[in-house]
Protein backbone atom coordinates (compact mmCIF):
# COMPACT_ATOMS: atom_id res chain seq x y z
CA UNK A 1 0.00 0.00 0.00
CA UNK A 2 1.47 3.95 -1.04
CA UNK A 3 1.79 6.04 2.31
CA UNK A 4 0.14 9.13 2.53
CA UNK A 5 3.96 10.70 1.93
CA UNK A 6 4.66 8.60 -1.26
CA UNK A 7 1.08 9.58 -2.62
CA UNK A 8 1.93 13.31 -1.89
CA UNK A 9 4.77 13.00 -3.83
CA UNK A 10 3.58 11.73 -6.59
CA UNK A 11 0.76 13.68 -6.92
CA UNK A 12 2.35 16.12 -9.58
CA UNK A 13 2.59 13.31 -11.87
CA UNK A 14 -0.73 11.71 -11.52
CA UNK A 15 -2.28 15.16 -12.17
CA UNK A 16 -0.11 15.35 -15.56
CA UNK A 17 -0.82 11.70 -15.89
CA UNK A 18 2.64 10.73 -16.22
CA UNK A 19 2.62 7.55 -13.75
CA UNK A 20 2.12 4.10 -15.04
CA UNK A 21 -1.19 2.34 -14.27
CA UNK A 22 -0.10 0.24 -11.37
CA UNK A 23 1.14 3.75 -9.73
CA UNK A 24 -1.52 5.43 -11.04
CA UNK A 25 -4.19 3.03 -9.20
CA UNK A 26 -2.52 3.11 -5.95
CA UNK A 27 -2.77 6.92 -5.56
CA UNK A 28 -6.56 6.86 -6.97
CA UNK A 29 -7.44 4.41 -3.75
CA UNK A 30 -5.28 6.85 -1.63
CA UNK A 31 -6.84 9.90 -2.81
CA UNK A 32 -10.32 8.47 -2.26
CA UNK A 33 -10.00 8.26 0.91
CA UNK A 34 -7.63 11.38 2.07
CA UNK A 35 -9.17 15.07 2.14
CA UNK A 36 -5.45 16.14 2.35
CA UNK A 37 -4.39 14.43 -1.26
CA UNK A 38 -7.50 15.64 -2.76
CA UNK A 39 -7.03 19.60 -2.11
CA UNK A 40 -3.48 19.03 -3.14
CA UNK A 41 -4.54 17.02 -6.46
CA UNK A 42 -7.34 19.62 -7.01
CA UNK A 43 -4.63 22.38 -6.14
CA UNK A 44 -2.01 21.21 -8.93
CA UNK A 45 -4.15 20.83 -12.07
CA UNK A 46 -5.88 24.05 -11.20
CA UNK A 47 -2.48 25.83 -11.59
CA UNK A 48 -1.68 23.91 -14.23
CA UNK A 49 -4.75 25.08 -16.20
CA UNK A 50 -4.31 28.13 -15.45
CA UNK A 51 -1.04 28.10 -16.30
CA UNK A 52 -1.76 26.69 -19.96
CA UNK A 53 -5.27 29.00 -20.43
CA UNK A 54 -3.43 32.22 -19.50
CA UNK A 55 0.57 32.27 -19.93
CA UNK A 56 1.19 33.88 -22.84
CA UNK A 57 2.74 31.83 -25.43
CA UNK A 58 5.52 33.91 -27.41
CA UNK A 59 5.54 33.15 -31.08
CA UNK A 60 8.55 34.36 -33.13
CA UNK A 61 8.25 37.66 -34.65
CA UNK A 62 9.08 36.84 -38.96
CA UNK A 63 11.64 38.83 -38.87
CA UNK A 64 13.54 36.21 -37.00
CA UNK A 65 13.56 33.40 -39.13
CA UNK A 66 15.22 35.33 -42.00
CA UNK A 67 17.92 36.66 -39.44
CA UNK A 68 18.60 33.21 -38.54
CA UNK A 69 18.93 31.68 -41.77
CA UNK A 70 20.89 34.41 -43.56
CA UNK A 71 23.61 34.42 -40.55
CA UNK A 72 23.79 30.65 -41.22
CA UNK A 73 27.57 29.56 -43.17
CA UNK A 74 26.93 30.01 -46.58
CA UNK A 75 27.15 26.35 -48.06
CA UNK A 76 29.93 25.27 -49.77
CA UNK A 77 28.46 23.19 -53.00
CA UNK A 78 25.26 24.91 -54.72
CA UNK A 79 22.44 22.23 -55.63
CA UNK A 80 22.53 24.09 -59.54
CA UNK A 81 26.24 23.62 -60.14
CA UNK A 82 26.25 20.80 -58.68
CA UNK A 83 23.83 19.15 -61.43
CA UNK A 84 26.08 20.90 -63.87
CA UNK A 85 29.32 19.40 -63.05
CA UNK A 86 27.22 16.30 -63.26
CA UNK A 87 26.24 17.06 -66.67
CA UNK A 88 29.59 18.10 -68.26
CA UNK A 89 30.65 14.26 -67.44
CA UNK A 90 29.43 13.14 -70.85
CA UNK A 91 27.37 9.87 -71.95
CA UNK A 92 28.78 7.28 -70.11
CA UNK A 93 27.19 9.18 -66.77
CA UNK A 94 23.97 10.11 -68.98
CA UNK A 95 23.21 6.42 -70.16
CA UNK A 96 23.69 5.21 -66.16
CA UNK A 97 21.25 8.03 -65.40
CA UNK A 98 18.93 7.14 -68.05
CA UNK A 99 18.98 3.65 -66.67
CA UNK A 100 18.26 4.30 -62.35
CA UNK A 101 15.58 6.85 -64.45
CA UNK A 102 13.99 3.95 -65.62
CA UNK A 103 14.41 2.07 -62.90
CA UNK A 104 12.45 4.49 -60.32
CA UNK A 105 9.70 4.59 -63.74
CA UNK A 106 9.30 0.85 -63.23
CA UNK A 107 9.53 0.87 -59.42
CA UNK A 108 6.55 3.65 -59.74
CA UNK A 109 4.81 3.08 -56.72
CA UNK A 110 6.96 3.84 -53.80
CA UNK A 111 8.80 6.69 -55.61
CA UNK A 112 5.24 8.36 -56.13
CA UNK A 113 4.45 7.38 -52.57
CA UNK A 114 7.69 9.47 -51.75
CA UNK A 115 7.36 12.06 -54.21
CA UNK A 116 3.99 12.67 -52.39
CA UNK A 117 5.45 12.45 -48.90
CA UNK A 118 7.89 15.29 -50.08
CA UNK A 119 4.68 17.64 -51.45
CA UNK A 120 2.85 16.68 -48.31
CA UNK A 121 5.66 17.86 -45.69
CA UNK A 122 7.11 21.06 -47.75
CA UNK A 123 3.64 22.40 -48.30
CA UNK A 124 3.34 21.69 -44.36
CA UNK A 125 6.51 24.31 -44.01
CA UNK A 126 5.37 26.36 -46.39
CA UNK A 127 2.12 27.03 -44.87
CA UNK A 128 3.66 27.84 -41.76
CA UNK A 129 6.30 30.04 -42.94
CA UNK A 130 4.41 32.45 -44.85
CA UNK A 131 1.88 32.17 -42.11
CA UNK A 132 -0.69 30.97 -44.90
CA UNK A 133 -2.49 28.60 -43.20
CA UNK A 134 -5.89 29.04 -43.55
CA UNK A 135 -8.04 30.87 -46.52
CA UNK A 136 -11.05 30.50 -44.50
CA UNK A 137 -10.52 30.93 -40.85
CA UNK A 138 -13.45 29.33 -38.36
CA UNK A 139 -13.60 26.73 -36.22
CA UNK A 140 -17.25 26.09 -37.37
CA UNK A 141 -17.38 23.35 -39.64
CA UNK A 142 -20.84 24.42 -41.50
CA UNK A 143 -18.53 27.40 -42.30
CA UNK A 144 -15.43 25.85 -43.70
CA UNK A 145 -17.39 23.16 -45.48
CA UNK A 146 -19.31 25.60 -48.02
CA UNK A 147 -16.58 27.65 -48.53
CA UNK A 148 -14.83 25.01 -50.75
CA UNK A 149 -17.78 24.62 -52.71
CA UNK A 150 -17.21 25.89 -56.30
CA UNK A 151 -13.26 25.59 -55.74
CA UNK A 152 -13.05 22.29 -55.84
CA UNK A 153 -14.40 19.24 -57.77
CA UNK A 154 -15.80 17.45 -54.93
CA UNK A 155 -16.88 18.13 -51.07
CA UNK A 156 -14.31 17.53 -48.69
CA UNK A 157 -15.35 15.79 -45.30
CA UNK A 158 -15.43 18.53 -42.39
CA UNK A 159 -15.56 17.59 -39.06
CA UNK A 160 -14.87 19.44 -35.76
CA UNK A 161 -13.10 18.11 -32.93
CA UNK A 162 -12.73 20.77 -31.00
CA UNK A 163 -14.18 18.65 -27.77
CA UNK A 164 -11.57 15.88 -28.34
CA UNK A 165 -8.88 19.03 -27.92
CA UNK A 166 -7.90 19.22 -31.45
CA UNK A 167 -10.50 22.67 -32.04
CA UNK A 168 -10.76 23.12 -36.19
CA UNK A 169 -9.02 26.58 -36.95
CA UNK A 170 -9.54 27.12 -40.77
CA UNK A 171 -9.54 25.69 -44.39
CA UNK A 172 -7.52 26.39 -47.06
CA UNK A 173 -7.10 25.76 -51.23
CA UNK A 174 -3.67 23.50 -51.88
CA UNK A 175 -2.08 21.41 -54.64
CA UNK A 176 -0.80 18.22 -54.25
CA UNK A 177 -0.18 15.50 -56.60
CA UNK A 178 -1.01 17.50 -59.67
CA UNK A 179 -4.42 18.26 -58.54
CA UNK A 180 -6.12 21.23 -56.52
CA UNK A 181 -7.06 19.51 -52.77
CA UNK A 182 -8.22 20.59 -49.52
CA UNK A 183 -6.47 21.39 -46.40
CA UNK A 184 -8.31 21.75 -43.16
CA UNK A 185 -6.36 23.54 -40.49
CA UNK A 186 -6.64 22.26 -36.75
CA UNK A 187 -4.56 22.55 -33.89
CA UNK A 188 -3.30 20.15 -31.01
CA UNK A 189 -2.30 23.03 -28.20
CA UNK A 190 0.73 25.45 -30.15
CA UNK A 191 0.75 22.01 -32.67
CA UNK A 192 -0.58 23.13 -36.25
CA UNK A 193 -2.14 19.86 -38.17
CA UNK A 194 -2.81 19.76 -41.48
CA UNK A 195 -5.30 17.40 -42.79
CA UNK A 196 -5.37 16.89 -46.83
CA UNK A 197 -8.23 15.19 -48.47
CA UNK A 198 -8.82 14.77 -52.30
CA UNK A 199 -10.77 12.44 -54.46
CA UNK A 200 -9.53 9.07 -55.19
CA UNK A 201 -10.21 5.47 -56.80
CA UNK A 202 -8.08 3.20 -54.85
CA UNK A 203 -9.24 1.07 -52.96
CA UNK A 204 -9.51 1.88 -49.03
CA UNK A 205 -6.37 1.33 -46.88
CA UNK A 206 -5.50 1.60 -43.04
CA UNK A 207 -3.54 4.43 -41.97
CA UNK A 208 0.16 4.32 -41.91
CA UNK A 209 2.26 6.44 -40.38
CA UNK A 210 6.15 7.46 -41.30
CA UNK A 211 8.64 10.34 -40.15
CA UNK A 212 9.77 12.41 -42.35
CA UNK A 213 12.39 15.38 -41.92
CA UNK A 214 11.33 15.43 -38.15
CA UNK A 215 7.48 15.42 -39.19
CA UNK A 216 5.16 12.37 -38.53
CA UNK A 217 2.66 11.72 -41.47
CA UNK A 218 -0.14 9.60 -41.39
CA UNK A 219 -1.88 8.25 -44.60
CA UNK A 220 -5.07 6.18 -45.47
CA UNK A 221 -8.06 6.08 -48.16
CA UNK A 222 -11.32 5.77 -47.67
CA UNK A 223 -15.00 5.64 -48.89
CA UNK A 224 -13.07 7.29 -51.70
CA UNK A 225 -10.93 9.89 -51.00
CA UNK A 226 -7.27 10.16 -49.85
CA UNK A 227 -6.24 11.41 -46.23
CA UNK A 228 -3.26 12.86 -45.52
CA UNK A 229 -2.07 14.85 -42.46
CA UNK A 230 1.13 16.08 -41.13
CA UNK A 231 2.18 17.71 -38.23
CA UNK A 232 5.32 18.06 -35.64
CA UNK A 233 2.86 16.53 -33.22
CA UNK A 234 4.23 13.55 -31.28
CA UNK A 235 3.56 10.37 -33.00
CA UNK A 236 1.34 9.20 -30.70
CA UNK A 237 -1.00 12.31 -30.73
CA UNK A 238 -1.32 12.34 -34.10
CA UNK A 239 -1.85 8.97 -34.40
CA UNK A 240 -5.23 9.68 -31.78
CA UNK A 241 -5.98 12.54 -34.42
CA UNK A 242 -6.18 10.10 -37.07
CA UNK A 243 -8.27 8.20 -35.30
CA UNK A 244 -11.00 10.74 -33.98
CA UNK A 245 -11.30 11.74 -37.67
CA UNK A 246 -11.93 8.41 -39.34
CA UNK A 247 -14.38 7.58 -36.61
CA UNK A 248 -16.41 10.64 -36.75
CA UNK A 249 -16.48 11.03 -40.93
CA UNK A 250 -17.83 7.37 -41.02
CA UNK A 251 -20.80 8.73 -38.87
CA UNK B 1 17.57 13.83 -58.32
CA UNK B 2 18.78 16.38 -55.48
CA UNK B 3 20.43 15.12 -52.31
CA UNK B 4 19.19 18.09 -50.01
CA UNK B 5 22.72 19.81 -48.66
CA UNK B 6 22.76 20.13 -45.29
CA UNK B 7 21.58 23.53 -44.76
CA UNK B 8 18.58 22.35 -46.40
CA UNK B 9 17.63 19.64 -44.21
CA UNK B 10 18.91 22.14 -41.06
CA UNK B 11 16.41 24.36 -42.91
CA UNK B 12 13.56 21.89 -42.65
CA UNK B 13 14.03 19.67 -39.51
CA UNK B 14 15.09 22.47 -37.24
CA UNK B 15 13.79 25.98 -37.90
CA UNK B 16 10.14 24.78 -38.02
CA UNK B 17 10.60 24.90 -34.35
CA UNK B 18 11.42 28.01 -34.00
CA UNK B 19 8.25 29.34 -32.19
CA UNK B 20 9.23 26.56 -29.49
CA UNK B 21 12.49 28.08 -29.33
CA UNK B 22 11.70 31.50 -29.11
CA UNK B 23 9.01 30.66 -26.17
CA UNK B 24 11.16 29.36 -24.04
CA UNK B 25 14.24 32.15 -24.45
CA UNK B 26 11.47 34.52 -23.58
CA UNK B 27 10.26 32.91 -20.56
CA UNK B 28 14.04 32.63 -19.71
CA UNK B 29 15.00 35.59 -20.08
CA UNK B 30 12.06 37.65 -19.87
CA UNK B 31 13.38 39.85 -23.38
CA UNK B 32 11.95 39.82 -26.50
CA UNK B 33 15.55 41.85 -27.62
CA UNK B 34 17.50 39.18 -25.38
CA UNK B 35 15.69 36.25 -26.53
CA UNK B 36 16.19 36.96 -30.42
CA UNK B 37 19.71 37.17 -29.47
CA UNK B 38 19.91 34.06 -27.31
CA UNK B 39 17.50 32.32 -30.37
CA UNK B 40 19.99 33.18 -33.08
CA UNK B 41 23.32 32.22 -30.97
CA UNK B 42 21.41 28.65 -30.54
CA UNK B 43 20.90 28.03 -33.86
CA UNK B 44 23.94 28.72 -35.30
CA UNK B 45 25.27 26.61 -32.45
CA UNK B 46 23.18 23.85 -33.36
CA UNK B 47 23.85 24.49 -37.00
CA UNK B 48 27.18 23.34 -35.98
CA UNK B 49 26.58 20.37 -33.93
CA UNK B 50 23.76 19.46 -36.20
CA UNK B 51 25.80 16.02 -38.07
CA UNK B 52 25.87 14.97 -34.84
CA UNK B 53 22.35 14.50 -34.36
CA UNK B 54 20.82 11.65 -35.51
CA UNK B 55 17.55 11.50 -33.51
CA UNK B 56 13.81 12.39 -34.49
CA UNK B 57 13.17 14.19 -31.78
CA UNK B 58 14.72 17.68 -33.00
CA UNK B 59 12.60 20.02 -31.25
CA UNK B 60 13.79 18.48 -27.66
CA UNK B 61 17.65 18.81 -29.13
CA UNK B 62 16.96 22.30 -30.03
CA UNK B 63 15.40 22.92 -26.64
CA UNK B 64 18.27 21.33 -24.88
CA UNK B 65 20.72 23.79 -27.16
CA UNK B 66 18.61 27.19 -26.22
CA UNK B 67 18.62 26.39 -22.64
CA UNK B 68 22.39 25.83 -22.53
CA UNK B 69 22.79 29.12 -24.78
CA UNK B 70 20.83 31.16 -22.64
CA UNK B 71 22.74 30.16 -19.30
CA UNK B 72 25.85 30.93 -21.15
CA UNK B 73 24.53 33.97 -21.74
CA UNK B 74 22.90 34.48 -18.10
CA UNK B 75 26.35 33.55 -16.77
CA UNK B 76 27.72 36.64 -18.46
CA UNK B 77 25.20 38.69 -17.52
CA UNK B 78 25.73 38.16 -14.01
CA UNK B 79 29.42 38.29 -13.91
CA UNK B 80 29.13 42.03 -15.75
CA UNK B 81 26.79 42.70 -13.28
CA UNK B 82 28.90 42.42 -10.20
CA UNK B 83 31.91 43.75 -12.12
CA UNK B 84 29.90 47.14 -12.62
CA UNK B 85 28.19 46.54 -9.16
CA UNK B 86 24.88 47.13 -10.27
CA UNK B 87 22.33 46.81 -7.73
CA UNK B 88 20.22 43.47 -9.18
CA UNK B 89 16.77 44.95 -8.97
CA UNK B 90 17.76 47.83 -10.71
CA UNK B 91 19.39 46.51 -13.39
CA UNK B 92 16.67 44.10 -14.72
CA UNK B 93 18.94 42.18 -17.24
CA UNK B 94 16.50 43.78 -20.12
CA UNK B 95 16.86 47.17 -18.55
CA UNK B 96 12.17 47.23 -18.77
CA UNK B 97 12.24 46.90 -15.05
CA UNK B 98 9.04 45.81 -13.51
CA UNK B 99 9.46 41.90 -14.18
CA UNK B 100 6.84 40.90 -16.25
CA UNK B 101 6.46 44.47 -17.54
CA UNK B 102 9.72 43.58 -19.66
CA UNK B 103 7.67 43.05 -22.63
CA UNK B 104 6.29 46.75 -22.80
CA UNK B 105 5.80 47.24 -26.66
CA UNK B 106 3.03 47.49 -28.78
CA UNK B 107 2.43 43.78 -29.91
CA UNK B 108 -0.43 42.50 -29.86
CA UNK B 109 -0.26 39.36 -27.42
CA UNK B 110 1.05 42.54 -24.54
CA UNK B 111 -2.13 44.35 -25.01
CA UNK B 112 -3.72 41.09 -24.54
CA UNK B 113 -2.15 40.50 -21.83
CA UNK B 114 -3.55 43.39 -20.28
CA UNK B 115 -6.49 41.28 -18.52
CA UNK B 116 -5.98 41.34 -14.93
CA UNK B 117 -6.31 37.73 -14.03
CA UNK B 118 -3.18 36.86 -16.82
CA UNK B 119 -1.22 39.76 -15.49
CA UNK B 120 -0.89 38.97 -12.41
CA UNK B 121 -0.17 35.31 -13.30
CA UNK B 122 2.46 36.87 -15.83
CA UNK B 123 4.27 38.88 -12.99
CA UNK B 124 4.06 36.07 -10.80
CA UNK B 125 5.54 33.68 -13.22
CA UNK B 126 8.69 36.31 -13.54
CA UNK B 127 8.63 36.25 -9.90
CA UNK B 128 9.17 32.51 -9.96
CA UNK B 129 12.83 30.95 -9.78
CA UNK B 130 14.78 29.88 -13.04
CA UNK B 131 14.84 26.35 -12.06
CA UNK B 132 10.99 26.60 -11.67
CA UNK B 133 9.99 28.76 -14.71
CA UNK B 134 11.64 26.61 -17.20
CA UNK B 135 10.27 23.11 -16.25
CA UNK B 136 6.68 25.04 -15.86
CA UNK B 137 7.13 26.51 -19.37
CA UNK B 138 8.22 23.31 -20.97
CA UNK B 139 5.67 21.19 -19.58
CA UNK B 140 2.53 23.57 -19.52
CA UNK B 141 3.64 25.54 -22.98
CA UNK B 142 5.22 22.92 -24.87
CA UNK B 143 3.77 19.90 -23.64
CA UNK B 144 6.87 18.11 -23.48
CA UNK B 145 6.60 15.00 -21.52
CA UNK B 146 8.71 14.08 -18.01
CA UNK B 147 11.16 12.41 -19.94
CA UNK B 148 11.72 14.69 -22.87
CA UNK B 149 12.06 17.67 -20.02
CA UNK B 150 14.73 15.66 -17.71
CA UNK B 151 16.78 14.75 -20.95
CA UNK B 152 16.64 18.54 -21.95
CA UNK B 153 17.26 19.94 -18.51
CA UNK B 154 19.48 16.97 -17.54
CA UNK B 155 18.14 16.47 -14.48
CA UNK B 156 15.97 12.85 -12.63
CA UNK B 157 12.46 12.30 -13.63
CA UNK B 158 11.62 12.09 -9.99
CA UNK B 159 13.10 15.62 -9.93
CA UNK B 160 11.10 16.90 -13.23
CA UNK B 161 8.18 15.81 -11.37
CA UNK B 162 8.93 17.42 -7.81
CA UNK B 163 10.34 20.64 -9.24
CA UNK B 164 6.75 20.81 -11.43
CA UNK B 165 4.93 20.01 -7.82
CA UNK B 166 6.91 22.75 -6.28
CA UNK B 167 6.60 25.45 -8.67
CA UNK B 168 3.31 24.98 -8.66
CA UNK B 169 2.38 25.45 -5.28
CA UNK B 170 5.36 28.28 -5.51
CA UNK B 171 3.20 30.00 -7.74
CA UNK B 172 -0.43 29.32 -5.77
CA UNK B 173 1.20 30.76 -3.18
CA UNK B 174 2.73 34.19 -5.14
CA UNK B 175 -0.86 34.60 -6.88
CA UNK B 176 -2.92 34.15 -3.66
CA UNK B 177 -2.56 37.79 -2.25
CA UNK B 178 -3.37 39.09 -5.27
CA UNK B 179 -6.68 37.40 -5.44
CA UNK B 180 -7.58 38.94 -2.65
CA UNK B 181 -7.20 42.45 -3.84
CA UNK B 182 -8.53 42.00 -6.40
Amino acid sequence: MMDHQETLELLPAFADQELGIVEAQEVQRHLDSCADCQREYAAQRIVSARFKKEAVYFDAPPHLAHRISSALPPEPVRAGSRRFSWMSLGGALAAGLALVWSLGLYLNLPSDQERLTDEVVASHVRSLQVDHLSDVVSSDQHTVKPWFNGKLDFSPPVVDLAPQGFPLVGGRLDYLAGRPVAALVYRRAKHPINLYIWPSNERDAAPQLQNHQGYHLVRWTWDGMNYWTVSDLAANELDNFVGLVRSTVRQ
Amino acid sequence: MIVPTKKQRFQTNVLPHLNSAFNLACWLTRSRQDAEDVVQEAYLRAFKFFDGFHGDDSRAWLLTIVRNTFYTWYQEQQKQRQETAFDEDMHDFSGVGVAGMAFADNNPETLLMQKDSERQLQQALHALPLEFREVMVMRELEELSYKQIAAIVGIPIGTVMSRLGRGRKLLAAILAPARQEA
